[in-house]
Formats: C-alpha cells, sequence, structure tokens
C-alpha cells in the first residue's frame, strides 16, 4: 500500500503531505527531513526507487518540485512512479498549468484530488475527469 | 502576489499564505504563525458568533498551519460544526481538517459520526462520498462499531452512484484493517466479489483492492474472485487503446487497474479450471509480447505504463512457478531490460530476477545473465542498483559458477559503498562456505575478506571459519600456514590477529617443522602485534599462549616470561591479570599430562545453522534471503560427510572472554567448559559448569582449592541421606526446565546433577553430569532410566552406563539418546544408586524430558496465525487457562520464556501488542502436530490467559499443562 504522499520543494521545504498510516507528528517533520535528504541527493541517472528502512520511495522531479511517495512490496513500482505523473497531469488540467505557489493557495482543492485517487492507501481512481467531478461541483456552487 | 486562481478566494487566507512564503526565516515563520494562532483563539472564543464563512476561513488556516508542519490542538470543534454544516463548501473544509488532524482516540468521534451519520442517509453522492472519504481516513474503533453494518449494504446495493461504491470499497478496507473482528462477512461477500465485472472500471479498481486484501486473509471465501479476474483482465489486455476511454493512460488500457488485478491473482495458485488457466497464460503471453511491439508512442509514460503491467505479470509468473515456458520468457524479458538505457528498468530487473533465480525451470535461464550483471555490479552509477546486483549474484550461485562470483564479490568489495559492505561480507561468507568443494578455498576467501574488509566482518563470520578449520582435519595444516603467512604484513587487521591466534593455538604445531615458522617465530609474530590490540583480543592471544605452552614445551620458559611480565600480572584490565595470573600458575604446577589434557585441541564444534546466516537473516527482515532452507541443508550435508557427531564436552580448555568467546559455539551462557577433570586427574579439580555468569577460565585449576572450600560443597562428615529424603519432588524439578535445557537438575551435600540438553526435531540428546562433591570414591555407581506405563512406547530412551567408580571431586557424564515416537505426558525417571562409605544411597529424579523439547519454532505472517487459528477452532482442538501470575509479569522474561518453550515469537501478529503469539510443530516419529498459541497477560488483574489450538487434543492439553506453570 501506499504509505504517504509528499511535496516538496528544491529547499526542502514540504508543501503538501498526506499520511495513509498515523505517524506521530513531531516524527512527520524527521521522517520529511530524511526522505528528501535521500532523494535530493540523487542524480537524473540514478533510479527513482530509493530503499528507505523497511519501505521504498518512489519519487519523481517536477522542475524544482519533487513528488515522493513512500510505498511497502505490495506496490508496483512504475504504477506508482505513472501514478504520480497522472496526477499532476490532473493538478495540469485544473489549474492550466500548475506552479508551486497554486499548490500551496490551493492546499484543500489539492487535498480533494488526492482523496479522489488515493484513498486509504490504495488507488480508487486514474481517470482525470472522474478525478476533477468534485471539484467542479464544489466550483460552481462556490459561483452561484 | 499571485492570485488565487479558481474557487471562492479566501482573502485573508490568501495574505496569510504570502506572508508566510516571504519569510526570510524559521524564527520569522514561527513568529507570524503564533500571530495568526493567538488571533485564531481569540475568534473561536469570542462573544461573537462566527458565519460559516470566517469559522471555514480560520479552520482552513489552521489546517495550513498544521500542513507546515506545526501541531494544532484547537479548532476541532468548529471543524466538526463545518462538517454539519450544509453548504459543500464548508462541510468539505470541516472534513478535510477532521480527516487530517484527528487521531483515532479523539473523544469527538461520537459528534463526527453524528455528522457522518446525517451525511450517509442523505442520499446525496457527493456528501455521502465526503463521509465515506472519513471513514476511510480515520477509520477508529468507534467509527467502525458505528458504521460497519451500512458499508457493506451501501456498496452492494443496486442503486448506488458508482463514485459512491468507490468509496465504500475503499471504506470497508480500512475499517477492515483496523477493526477486523468488527467486520461481519456473509452474503455481502459473494457480491463484492462480482464488483470486478462492474461496468464501470473505477468500480473495479476500488473493488479489486478490496478483494485482495480479503482474500489474503479468507482465500476460501473469494475463490470465485480468481475466474472473474482472470476475465476482467482479459478483455482490457485484448481490447484496443481507445476502448477504455478514459481509463487509457497513453495508449496503455488501464495500466493501474491491470496491475491490482494480476496482483489480486497472486493471493491465488494457477486456476485448477483448465479454461480459466488458460486464458490467463493467453492473457499473460499477450502481455509479454506486447512488450516486443514497438511502442505506440515515443513518451516515457507510454513505457513506463505497459512495463508496469510487464512487470506484473512477471511477478505473477515467477509466483505460479508452473509454466516453464512462461518463466524463461520472462527471464528472457528481463535479460533485454538488464542492458536496458532506463535505470529505474536495470534496477527492476536486477530486482525482479532475483526471486526468478530461485524457480527451478529458470534458474539456468538466469545464470546465462552472469557477465551483465557483474558488468552492472562494476558499472552502475547508482548503488541501489549496484545493491541489486549483488543480491541477483547471491540468488544466481550455485557450485558451478560460486568460485567466479565470489571472486567478483571480493573485487567489488574493495570499491564498495560502505552502507552495503557488512552485507557482502556476509554473503561472500555463506557462499564460500556453502559452494566450498575445497576447503583451502574458503579459507583463502575468509582472509581476504578480513584483509580487504576486516571492519565489516563481524564476529560471526570469523567464529565461523575456526568452527570450520577445527570440525575439518584436511584444511588444519593449510589454515594454519596461510594465517601464518597472511600474519607476516606490516599492518593485519585485528580480526585476522583473532583467527590467526586461535589456528596457531589449535594447530601451529602443524606448521612447526619447517624453520620459517617455528613455534619461537610463531609466538613472536603473535606477540610482536599484541599491544596493539583491544583488550578481547589480547585475552584471546594468552589463550594461545597458554596453548603453546603444551603445543611446544621448549618455549615455556619465554611465555612464562611474558605472562610473568607486570604488564600482564597488573594489568587494570581484571579479565587480562586474571588470565595472566591463571595461565602462569597453570602453566609451573600442573605436569605435562595435566597440560595434554586441559590443553587437548578443541573439539569438533556440533552442527548447527549457521550463525552467519542468521545474521543475515536479521538484517533482511523474515523471508528475504529465499533459499535458507536449502542451504542449510546443503551445507549440513557437507559437514556431516567428515564430522563425527560432536561431542561438546570432552575435556578442553576454550578461549573465554565473558564478552566475545563465551558465545563462540553459540552456546549463550553455557560455558563451553564442561568437564576439566576427567576421573583420572585425581579428583583434584571440580568445576562448577553451570554458574551463569562466571568466566569458565575463572575456575580452571588454580581455584580448585577455593571451590573445595567454599561452602556449598559438603563436608565429608555426612555419611549417608535419607533415600526417602533424596527424591525430589519432581514435577517442580520439571516445571524449571520447561524452557531451558541447562542447568542443575539436582544437588545434595554428596553430589550434584547437572544437564545439558539439545534437541532437534523427534530426536534428542542429553549430557547428564554426575560430580561427586565430596573426597572419597564413590563405588558401584550404577544408574537407571525408567520409561513407565504408557510412556515405554512413547519414548525411546538410550544409553551407556557409566564406569560404576567415581573419584572424589570428579565428574563423570552420561549420554542419553531420545527419540519422541508420539507425544506423551509422564516424564522418565532417572534412578541412581552408590556407595558412600559403606552406605547405600539411592535416589530418583524425573528428568525433564517434556513433549515442548521436540518443537520446531514456526514463522508466520499475521495472516497465516489467523487463518490457521481459525482451522482450529473445534471445541477438543482449544484449550484455554486462566491463571494468576506467579512471578512479576515482564514482558521480556515472558518473551524468553515463550522462546525456550520452543515456538516461534510471532512479533505484530496479535493486534493488541501485549499480547504474546507463537506458532511451531511439534515433530514426533508417528505424527507431526501444529501449535498455536495465544498469551494474554492482564497487568491490572495479575492474571494471565493462555490459548491453546493444536490439531490433537492431547498435545494442546499436555502444552497448556506445562506453559501455564510458567508464569
Amino acid at each position: 500500500m501506499i504509505k504517504f504522499f509528499l511535496m516538496v520543494n528544491k529547499q526542502g521545504q514540504t508543501r503538501l503531505s498526506k499520511y495513509f498510516e498515523h505517524v506521530e507528528i513531531h516524527k512527520r517533520t524527521s521522517l520529511e527531513a530524511d526522505v528528501i535528504k535521500s532523494c535530493l541527493s540523487r542524480t537524473k541517472d540514478e533510479c527513482s526507487f530509493v530503499e528507505y528502512k523497511d519501505f521504498k520511495l518512489v519519487y519523481r522531479q517536477y522542475a524544482a518540485l519533487f513528488i515522493v511517495i513512500g510505498v511497502d512490496e505490495a506496490e508496483n513500482e512504475l504504477a506508482v512512479y505513472e501514478l504520480v505523473h497522472n496526477f499532476v497531469e490532473v493538478l495540469d488540467k485544473y489549474f492550466s498549468r500548475v506552479v508551486t505557489s497554486q499548490i500551496m493557495f490551493n492546499l484543500d482543492k489539492v487535498h480533494i484530488i488526492l482523496d479522489e485517487m488515493i484513498l486509504n492507501g490504495r488507488i480508487v481512481e486514474t481517470n482525470k475527469s472522474r478525478i476533477l467531478a468534485p471539484l467542479l461541483v464544489l466550483d460552481k456552487m462556490s459561483e452561484s | 502576489m499571485p492570485a488565487v486562481s479558481k474557487g471562492d478566494g479566501m482573502r485573508g487566507l490568501a495574505v496569510f499564505i504570502s506572508d508566510i512564503r516571504n519569510c526570510k526565516s524559521k524564527e520569522a515563520e514561527i513568529k507570524r504563525i503564533n500571530k495568526e494562532l493567538a488571533n485564531i483563539r481569540s475568534k473561536f472564543k469570542g462573544d461573537k458568533a462566527l458565519d460559516g464563512y470566517s469559522k471555514k476561513k480560520y479552520v482552513c488556516k489552521l489546517l495550513f498551519i498544521f500542513l507546515l508542519g506545526h501541531d494544532i490542538d484547537f479548532g476541532h470543534m468548529e471543524a466538526v460544526n463545518l462538517l454539519s454544516s450544509n453548504r459543500y463548501t464548508e462541510k468539505q473544509i470541516g472534513y478535510l481538517f477532521i480527516s487530517v488532524l484527528v487521531n483515532s482516540n479523539s473523544e469527538l468521534i461520537r459528534l463526527i459520526n453524528n455528522g457522518i451519520k446525517n451525511d450517509l442517509a442523505s442520499r446525496n453522492p457527493t456528501f455521502m462520498n465526503l463521509a465515506l472519504h472519513c471513514i476511510a481516513n480515520v477509520g477508529s474503533r468507534e467509527m467502525a462499531e458505528a458504521f460497519t453494518a451500512d458499508i457493506p449494504k451501501i456498496l452492494v446495493a443496486g442503486d448506488t452512484m458508482d463514485s459512491v461504491k468507490q468509496s465504500a470499497a475503499l471504506c470497508l478496507l480500512r475499517l477492515n484493517r483496523t477493526s477486523p473482528d468488527l467486520v461481519p462477512m456473509g452474503e455481502w461477500t459473494s457480491r463484492v466479489v462480482h464488483l470486478l465485472n462492474d461496468q464501470h472500471l473505477g468500480v473495479v479498481t476500488a473493488a479489486t483492492s478490496l478483494i485482495t486484501t480479503l482474500a489474503q486473509k479468507n482465500p476460501e471465501e473469494f475463490k470465485t474472485s480468481v475466474s472473474l479476474a482472470v476475465s476482467r483482465l482479459s478483455r482490457i489486455v485484448t481490447s484496443a487503446s481507445t476502448d477504455l476511454q478514459d481509463y487509457t493512460y497513453y495508449f496503455v488500457p488501464a495500466p493501474w487497474l491491470s496491475v491490482k488485478l494480476l496482483r489480486l491473482l497472486q493471493c491465488y495458485p494457477p486456476p485448477e479450471d483448465g479454461a480459466v488457466r488458460g486464458r490467463l497464460t493467453e492473457c499473460l503471453e499477450t502481455i509479454l509480447n506486447k512488450a516486443q511491439e514497438p511502442p505506440k508512442s515515443k513518451k516515457v509514460q507510454h513505457s513506463n505504463a505497459k512495463n508496469a503491467v510487464l512487470f506484473e505479470a512477471i511477478s505473477l509468473i515467477i509466483h505460479h512457478d508452473s509454466e516453464p515456458n512462461l518463466l524463461v520468457r520472462a527471464c528472457n524479458q528481463l535479460g533485454q531490460f538488464l542492458q536496458h538505457r532506463e535505470t529505474n528498468l536495470r534496477y527492476l530487473a536486477l530486482e525482479s530476477m532475483c526471486t526468478l533465480a530461485s524457480s527451478e525451470f529458470s534458474h539456468e535461464a538466469v545464470k546465462t545473465h552472469i557477465e551483465t550483471v557483474i558488468n552492472a555490479l562494476k558499472t552502475e552509477r547508482d548503488v541501489s542498483v549496484r545493491q541489486r546486483a549483488v543480491d541477483l549474484l547471491y540468488a544466481m550461485c550455485d557450485r558451478s559458477n560460486a568460485q567466479q562470483i565470489v571472486a567478483e564479490m571480493l573485487n567489488y568489495l574493495e570499491t564498495a559503498d560502505y552502507s552495503i559492505r557488512e552485507e557482502i561480507v556476509l554473503k561472500v561468507a555463506i557462499l564460500a562456505e556453502k559452494y566450498a568443494v575445497d576447503y583451502t578455498w574458503y579459507v583463502d576467501t575468509i582472509l581476504n575478506l578480513i584483509r580487504i574488509a576486516g571492519d565489516y566482518v563481524s564476529e560471526e563470520v570469523w567464529y565461523r571459519v575456526i568452527q570450520i578449520v577445527i570440525n575439518r582435519d584436511d584444511v588444519q595444516g593449510y589454515s594454519a600456514k596461510t594465517v601464518f603467512e597472511a600474519l607476516q604484513a606490516p599492518a593485519c587487521h585485528e580480526n585476522l590477529l583473532k583467527v590467526g591466534g586461535y589456528i596457531l593455538g589449535e594447530f601451529g604445531n602443524l606448521i612447526a617443522g619447517d624453520p620459517r615458522s617455528s613455534p619461537l617465530i610463531q609466538f613472536n609474530l603473535l606477540h610482536s602485534k599484541f599491544h596493539l590490540c583491544s583488550v578481547p583480543t589480547r585475552a584471546l592471544l594468552l589463550s594461545t599462549y597458554i596453548k603453546f605452552v603444551n603445543l611446544f614445551p621448549e618455549i615455556k620458559a619465554t611465555i612464562q616470561d611474558v605472562l610473568r611480565s607486570d604488564s600482564q600480572l597488573r594489568n587494570a584490565d581484571v579479565e587480562l591479570q586474571q588470565r595472566a595470573v591463571e595461565y602462569l600458575r597453570l602453566s609451573s604446577i600442573a605436569s605435562t599430562d595435566i597440560l595434554a589434557t586441559v590443553l587437548e585441541e578443541m573439539p569438533p564444534f556440533p552442527e548447527r545453522e549457521s550463525s552467519i546466516l542468521t545474521k543475515l537473516k536479521k538484517k533482511k527482515g523474515p523471508g528475504k534471503v529465499p533459499d535458507v532452507e536449502e542451504t542449510k541443508k546443503e551445507r549440513n550435508s557437507d559437514m556431516n560427510g567428515s564430522t563425527e557427531p560432536a561431542s561438546v564436552n570432552s575435556s578442553a580448555v576454550t578461549m573465554s572472554t565473558p564478552s566475545t568467546s563465551t558465545d563462540l559455539l553459540g552456546l549463550g551462557s553455557a560455558p563451553v567448559l564442561n568437564s576439566v577433570a576427567p576421573p583420572s586427574a585425581g579428583g583434584s579439580l571440580l568445576v562448577d559448569v553451570f554458574s551463569d555468569n562466571s568466566p569458565a577460565v575463572a575456575s580452571l585449576a588454580p581455584s580448585a582449592e577455593e571451590n573445595f572450600s567454599s561452602p556449598r560443597i559438603g563436608s565429608t562428615d555426612v555419611v549417608s541421606d535419607d533415600p526417602a529424603a533424596a527424591v525430589h519432588d519432581a514435577d517442580e524439578l520439571v516445571d524449571k526446565f520447561v524452557c531451558k535445557n541447562n542447568g542443575v537438575l539436582f544437588e545434595n551435600q554428596l553430589m550434584q546433577i547437572g544437564l545439558k540438553s539439545e534437541f532437534r526435531q523427534n530426536l534428542g540428546r542429553m549430557y547428564i553430569f554426575y560430580g561427586n562433591k565430596t573426597s572419597t570414591q564413590f563405588q558401584s555407581f550404577l544408574t537407571a532410566v525408567i520409561c513407565q506405563d504408557a510412556l515405554k512406547t512413547q519414548l525411546n530412551i538410550q544409553t551407556k552406563q557409566v564406569d560404576p567408580a567415581v573419584d572424589g571431586g570428579a565428574q563423570v557424564q552420561q549420554i542419553l539418546n531420545i527419540e519422541c515416537v508420539s507425544d506423551f505426558v509422564e516424564a522418565p525417571i532417572l534412578n541412581i544408586q552408590f556407595r558412600y562409605g559403606g552406605a547405600l544411597q539411592n535416589m530418583s529424579v524425573k528428568l525433564p524430558v517434556t513433549l515442548n523439547k521436540f518443537f520446531q519454532p514456526t514463522e508466520m505472517t499475521s495472516q497465516d496465525f489467523f487463518q490457521r487459528w481459525k482451522q482450529l477452532a473445534a471445541p477438543q482442538q482449544e484449550v484455554q487457562k486462566i491463571f494468576k501470575a506467579k512471578h512479576p509479569m515482564d514482558t521480556e522474561v515472558t518473551k524468553a520464556k515463550i522462546i525456550g518453550f520452543g515456538v516461534a515469537l510471532l512479533d505484530m501478529v496479535d493486534p493488541n501488542p501485549s499480547n504474546f503469539t507463537g506458532a511451531g510443530v511439534i515433530h514426533t516419529k508417528n505424527i507431526q502436530v501444529g501449535c498455536l498459541l495465544r498469551l494474554e497477560p492482564n497487568t491490572q488483574a495479575q492474571m494471565y490467559r493462555l490459548t491453546l489450538r493444536t490439531s490433537r487434543e492431547t498435545v494442546s492439553q499436555r502444552l497448556c499443562e506445562l506453559l501455564s506453570e510458567q508464569f
């Protein structure tokens, strides 16, 4: 299963984090620092999967933004790797070309998107228009 | 400041976020946050009721602050208010806050549950989804109690919207994870399985996750999912890339769903139904074929998605391990990936091939890639890829390529990353031992290991080489010569010195004939390094020196001079000082005969699983060293071919420091020194073998006098004990030994009876030591082991009679060979008779041979455990006992006892961490009985509840009786 989902900038600041297993808040900070350190230090020709303690990190870089997903051995690394891209494409579609600041200003929306895609550590929906459906309802309501 | 792109734009929030973004330092950020928190707090506490919008804004800010990594301890009430609102925007923020911030223990759950209940009943799919997401995210026990009954209904109801079904499936999955006991199985299960046929792929995706998890726990109940999954997979795989519309990702039809379906199929063996099986094989072939077709897109997303499915298909092929044709094709495909320019693919191919190597059908095919893998080891820039290459080389190693692989690994070790050196060292050591045809090669390899990566050679590795050299006399001369040469290097690693010291101390005589390695040269060589070593090594070298005194009487004086020097005799380290004093004394007072006996060559070590393998397993976690069993068998046959069954207690002095070498034999705290004085030694040495902590050497000859004057030794005035008084309360005695194998069985003023025993499967060997505590000889010493009544047919015990005379102060041993034929209850009785000072002594004790001694521990996962637990549910299979604690309830002690009882202690199996669970198999000649146990302590009441389930009532009964007396 997927254990956590992190969005981190190049300076190592967490921009979004979602945990699918309960982790104490003070442990989160050190876990994130650790995870970020092990991903940021890697070069382009190193592989996108990092063994970390008893699970694996799958990460992908978009300009200054890193997306890191922690998974256990029951996940398919490439599938998770592409899930990251699918997620970014969903953001792109919603925000029409997403930039990091938009993620910060719209954390709640990003969380909704994430909730539609991953629930309880499992991939639940991959179809972009269905992922965005509840958000569009939301937007329509606030406009009216 | 960038504008909020969409939505209702809470201005205050946007300003706050920009402020935070503009903070130059962490301190500034914290200051800004604290200001905001104070503001929000005052707003929430204020007299003025807040409107929904303001509440939402502040809760949003709190959420943001939390996501920045600051703990938030208020605002929950407002969030609960929001989620009860009828406005979707407010409700949504309320749920989000609760999902992210409430942990399972919050008391608010009751209020939240109320809101959820309303939303679930609302029939509004958007609201229902929010509520279900919240349950799936929080999933506390209270929620499980409130909703487990409703959710299956929502999931399988015909009129439920697709998106709600998806959420309900994952919700149920969560509740099943946190409160499995509450989720009712029943008629809904078959309908869940049919969701695999749902026309909506989103529903199928969610349902597959749920079914996979449930099927792992309950394979039987979800068996029908196999054929449904196969047909669904087949439809996806053969569809044109446009058929599945939005579920097609870069021309790959539903890649994530395909992966999940393939995962689900890995919960089951190959389908029994020929048609289903044929269809699955077709699917797998299609997937393999597609990999060879030209890509439909140049985008990396296309090939990644395609390969994700391909790797999962290969996993399934390996899991089934039944179609040689597919296995070989999979292997060839992975072979192509090994040379792919994408690092990710090379990594995954190496990883996947590692599991393929253990299949008999593809082992040979994997081996053909050896050069590529070795090349990867040399050229890959990424340490995790190189690590995978090491793993694969380890997995593909067999007798035919062992020399090449070990050589390459040693090569790589010189430049290997520090993080993986220790593991490589372990692997090299294991392979070298496992596939050694020629043991000189093995010795060379280990010495090379120490030379190249001495710091990473753990104790287990050098202990092992010594065990092997001692057990194989054909390699002893060569080893002595090789270590001697290796020690010539101006700087050599301390581990080399340890091995060298030990081996020369045992076998230095084999090379002493050569003037270049005469005794004195050997001694000087070792002693030249002595002062640079740590205390344990120096202690070991002192033992080498005393052994030299025996091997080479001509240098005795030189060695005595060294021992006598102030730096030894007055060493600040008490262990070194004691050794120097005792060895010096021993060398001056003992006759050559006694020296020769005391310092005799080490007897062969008993065969046991290599401690290195144990260590590697520990490092990698259970299940990651796939061929351990095989290794064990193979190695045993290797070693036993040439070694007599070892006897651990022939007289010998071992090198003993409390910190290191006592563990050399893996005997734990039982000292290796068992019977220092054979009867011929004139009864001057009686050693308390079983004292737990004294270093064995401390009780060597020089301290024997002390031993005699110690109050524990009975006075010689006592002529005879009343025989009746000598019969011990035997049950109590037996209880004492249930969880341990060694110790003092019986002691009175005349004699002490000690025990050491070892058991493997249905066989056991027990060493009984009879120590004469007086200074007078026992005459007509006679022992008998009696199996009464039914026990005669249940246990076979064979032994040889001991010498009828036991000298004063001497110790004699008797070996019992025990075979367990079927399960039993009673204990055999040991009868002892002898004459002491003219009076006939007679005593009998029960021997602690109990049923649990024939346990072999079984590791299993939580799922397996509970599955088997359920299978053993018949009333006569379970025995339960509730009893008061007789000892302080210490978790560690309890764990040790359960392990001592013989079962595997299973961590993380029981949902309640304070409970203990164990599993093992009782081996008897006639049957094997699997046994599961669970011990639930109640510290408040100082009580335990012990439950045992086995397939045999008598076994459950007996084990429960035995174990319940231990706590």
